[in-house]
């Protein structure tokens, strides 16, 4: 589908909105609906849909298999993290009212990084499910 | 909806189920915006409509389009499958009403939830993150334990094939 040029344009035109309508509902997630889980879908859409226009090789360069595998792990990592950085704080596991002298502070912060972890993993693992499918068929490009 | 279900029961051909599935999955979002859960007609729209979708196609690619003809009939599944549904109703009579503050499930945490001393105006993001952090930390592992497990699967796989192994690392 390279040289459709109604794709492309359109394409290029809707990627960045995409992108940026998900680290929207990343970080408005507090106030209104969406969070982590549905943030790393849409990053992950966008990224696909990038994929059928342009061919998955070509994606590869841009989001090399290795940050993806990075990115898989290392969200269930940043979540995990939280959790010990509430017992380092001096509360229990996954506390997040120790997390700031504030405690609804706290609370808000450790929300915030549990959701960037939830959506590193899951956009990291559609894309890698994706990239599998798509390498076996070989004919997505 | 129902078109959509029965139109799926009936067609053979894969392409048309998958987009089918799409529509199926699309309108459940919009039933799910009218039940006021927001939260999870957006994981609908973007995971059933959107990402499972694309996946499917993907793996349409790798089969043939048309569904094979069953090698025998299928009436213990229908069986199966109608007396299961038929007792999921018969429970669902038993529910409490659809807004009903009076009910069991909105007496014991909820007000404790409500009272929101997380301060989180989306409720949703309270309880997902803050006051069951376990159970998303629990999820997120999940969707992580999937995702290493499709990896490992899938990439044994490659190496029974050197030559398309080589060709795509090239790419």
């Amino acid at each position: 589908m390279k040289n459709d040029l109604v794709l492309r344009v359109i394409g290029k035109l809707l990627i960045p909105f995409i992108l940026l309508f998900a680290l929207y509902v990343q970080f408005h997630g507090d106030f209104g609906p969406g969070g982590g889980f549905q943030a790393g879908v849409i990053i992950a859409a966008g990224i696909i849909f990038y994929a059928l226009i342009h061919g998955v090789a070509t994606t590869r360069r841009i989001v090399p298999d290795c940050l993806v595998e990075t990115m898989l792990a290392s969200g269930v990592l940043i979540y995990a993290g939280v959790g010990l950085a509430g017992l380092l704080f001096g509360g229990n596991y996954l506390d997040y009212f120790v997390l700031d002298p504030n405690p609804v502070l706290g609370q808000h912060r450790g929300i915030f990084w549990v959701e960037v972890g939830v959506a590193t993993t899951v956009s990291g693992v559609m894309l890698k499910i994706y990239y599998m499918f798509a390498s076996r068929s070989g004919s997505e490009d | 909806m129902a078109i959509a279900v029965l139109t799926l029961l009936l067609t053979r051909n894969l392409f048309s189920v998958i987009v089918l599935s799409g529509i199926y999955s699309f309108l459940m979002a919009t039933i799910l915006v009218a039940l006021d859960a927001v939260d999870v007609a957006m994981t609908e729209a973007s995971v059933g409509a959107g990402i499972s979708t694309v996946l499917l196609l993907g793996a349409l690619s790798l089969c043939k389009s048309e569904e094979a003809t069953p090698a025998h009939k299928p009436w213990l599944p229908l069986a199966v499958s109608l007396s299961v549904g038929a007792l999921l109703v018969y429970g669902a009579l038993g529910l409490p009403g659809f807004n009903d503050t009076a009910a069991p499930m909105h007496q014991n945490v909820v007000p404790r939830y409500m009272q929101n001393e997380v301060d989180v105006p989306n409720v949703v993001t309270a309880v997902l993150a803050s006051f069951r952090g376990y159970d998303t930390l629990g999820e997120t592992t999940v969707v992580f334990t999937a995702g290493a497990g499709l990896i490992a699967l899938l990439r044994r796989r490659k190496k029974i094939e050197p030559v398309e192994s080589g060709r795509k690392d090239d790419a």
